[in-house]
């Protein structure tokens, strides 16, 4: 019988099964932000157990707040930094380098076909888009597998994906995801992996691969996978030259993690993207999502474009490409984020930041801040914010704040107008 | 092991996410007790005061389904801890927030709704309080004189960790 990519994963990577269905497994990396690592590091202090299994497997970097904000914030940066530095874990990212994590270490090259990452942070299943099983876990997990380098999970099932079709004008891999989310619920995939085939997916970029398994979990996914390809490898080239003769062996290396064709699933959902149109939440779970027709208008006061869902340089290339020569309606402010420096200077470089702020945004350093509520751009009580984020609980980026999430071109378009707008009329 | 059992706190609603349970604002604390006053302050549901004396009071939640969706924040199941509440039943859970609950040594235990309707019948009574017995698998919901008991299963593996009191002793003494 064939395999799922995650089926094949957890047998390559299974150190014991202690009770049936559950399986711990080695972890290829594992990932640490000043949020949720302190208080592990702290426990194995005060437990006497202040080690690492392997300091080249653990990357680390400060990003929720940064730069700190306050002593609390800079306690945080500080017990993280300290402990990168005592224990030698070279992969660090200080203020300067460092970026919102998701887009930071996959653009390091650390994520690579068939492995498995975890993170104390829950966008952790971004990094499927590699062919890896990535998981966000909790502090806890996250302690033992800087420790043991292990990880317990239950065997967890597949559902299959098959996306395909071109993609229409104005609709992006943000539009496909919040369709998905919409279509089975914010726990329609709970306990499962959300597996991803078809054209649509072949024909996306990792940075657009990535914005879809970003919000697996919105579905109560354990990780989003897509099946590593070509464009995966050209991708990795530059980090993996040296350990393959050509693109075509690296390739014939990674397509054993792609899923068996007689693979087994629990369920099979085709999804045909020709009849997507912008797709926009409303109300407090990203489960609430209407088609751009029925949401257009909505008054706005912020625009906000970033994170680790679309806060990459094709995001800022799309919503430069709408921004350009014209300006955000005087009713609302608008921010911008790059996810990391790379972006932020490819950006740059690019002119795309010269568009972002004649049209009047702020550009702030890279950093999770706002989506979370935590910094750099926090809703008032009764604000509304079109965002290219992830969340729309109530309060999440400001207590009392309202969150409208979409894509970066359907932000970008919203910015011009002061609503929420159509972005097709742009393009 | 941890002690089990006390005065509910209903939360009648689904998908109440761990933003709702800690925002994120207060994740900056660096100890667990720092974060006690913060429990539930988002959550907005009829009759719900996070500062009431029912919330203070409480040992056990009762909820309803994808309880603790959201970010991975083991904050949720900490603000819990602190405040005295080590177990949560509900229809189903998030997988995170399950996982945090069993790896700090605390429970999250699955009834199917027919189960949480009976058990959220007893939302008025001001003397409504659960028994729980992890060994057995069994749970007692008392109050307004009456009484009614409900069998649960959890994962032989998160048995262990309720056991053990969390993931870290376990995988110290394992690999």
């Amino acid at each position: 019988m064939g395999r799922t990519t995650a089926e094949k994963i957890f047998d390559a990577h299974l150190v014991d099964e202690p009770f049936p269905g559950t399986k711990v497994l080695r972890l290829d990396a594992v990932l640490c932000h000043e949020i949720t690592t302190p208080i592990a590091i702290d426990d194995l202090i005060r437990r006497d157990k202040d080690r690492v299994f392997d300091p080249t497997k653990i990357k680390a970097v400060i990003d929720h707040v940064t730069p700190s904000k306050d002593t609390k914030t800079a306690t945080q940066a500080k017990i993280l930094r300290d402990w990168a530095r005592r224990h030698g874990i070279k992969d660090f990212f200080d203020v300067g380098a460092n970026g919102v994590c998701h887009a930071l270490f996959p653009e390091q090259g650390f994520i690579r076909p068939g492995y498995t990452v975890i993170m104390g942070d829950s966008h952790t299943c971004t990094h499927g888009a590699f062919g890896a099983f990535a998981a966000g876990i909790g502090t806890t997990d996250l302690e033992v597998g800087i420790l043991k380098g292990v990880c317990a999970f239950r065997q967890p099932k597949t559902i299959k994906f098959n996306v395909n079709g071109t993609l229409p004008k104005g609709v992006y891999a943000k539009d496909v995801i919040l369709h998905i989310i919409g279509r089975i619920g914010v726990n329609g995939a709970t306990d499962r992996v959300m597996e991803f085939h078809g054209s649509t997916i072949a024909d996306m970029t990792m940075e657009s691969r990535m914005t879809l398994c970003n919000m697996a979990i919105e579905a109560g996914g354990t990780s989003g996978i897509c099946m590593p390809d070509m464009t995966t490898v050209d991708y990795l080239w530059k980090f993996i030259s040296n350990d393959f003769a050509s693109k075509e062996a690296a390739l014939a290396e990674y397509s054993r993690w792609c899923a068996d064709a007689d693979a087994e699933y629990e369920q099979i959902i085709e999804i045909d993207v020709a009849t997507l149109q912008p797709t926009v939440t409303f109300g407090y779970k990203p489960d609430q999502v209407k088609t751009i027709s029925e949401i257009e208008g909505t008054p706005l006061d912020q625009i906000y474009i970033g994170s680790c869902t679309n806060g990459r340089l094709e995001d800022l290339r799309i919503a430069a490409q709408i921004l350009k020569g014209r300006k955000l309606a005087p009713t609302v402010r608008g921010i911008l984020s790059p996810a990391t420096p790379a972006i932020f200077k490819d950006a740059t470089r690019e002119g795309l930041i010269d568009i972002f702020m004649e049209a009047g945004f702020c550009v702030t350093n890279p950093t999770c801040g706002a989506c979370l509520g935590m910094s750099n751009g926090v809703l008032a009580e009764g604000e509304v914010c079109a965002s290219t984020t992830n969340r729309n609980f109530m309060g999440r980026m400001g207590k009392g704040g309202m969150v409208h999430l979409m894509s970066p071109a359907t932000a970008a378009a919203s910015a011009i107008e002061g609503k929420i707008a159509d972005p097709r009329k742009y393009l | 092991m941890k002690t089990f059992g006390g005065p509910v706190l209903f939360l009648d609603r689904s998908d109440i996410n761990t933003d709702e349970i800690i925002p994120a604002k207060y994740l900056t604390e660096i100890t667990k007790e720092d974060l006690k006053p913060y429990i539930l302050e988002d959550l907005k549901l009829p009759g719900f005061d996070p500062k009431g004396p029912k919330t203070g009071a409480a040992r056990v939640i009762v909820s309803r389904a994808n309880f603790g969706c959201g970010s991975s924040r083991e904050h949720a199941p900490w603000v819990f801890e602190v405040n005295g509440i080590t177990a949560v039943i509900a229809e189903s859970f998030a997988r995170i927030f399950r996982q945090n609950m069993f790896n700090c040594g605390m429970a999250a235990i699955e009834l199917p709704k027919a189960d949480i309707d009976l058990i959220m019948s007893h939302a008025e009574d001001a003397d409504a309080a659960m028994s729980i017995d992890i060994e057995a698998g069994t749970l007692t919901m008392k109050g307004g004189g009456q009484q009614k008991s409900f069998s649960f299963e959890i994962s032989p593996f998160d048995k262990a960790l309720v056991l053990a009191g969390g993931w870290v002793d376990y995988a110290d003494k394992n690999y």
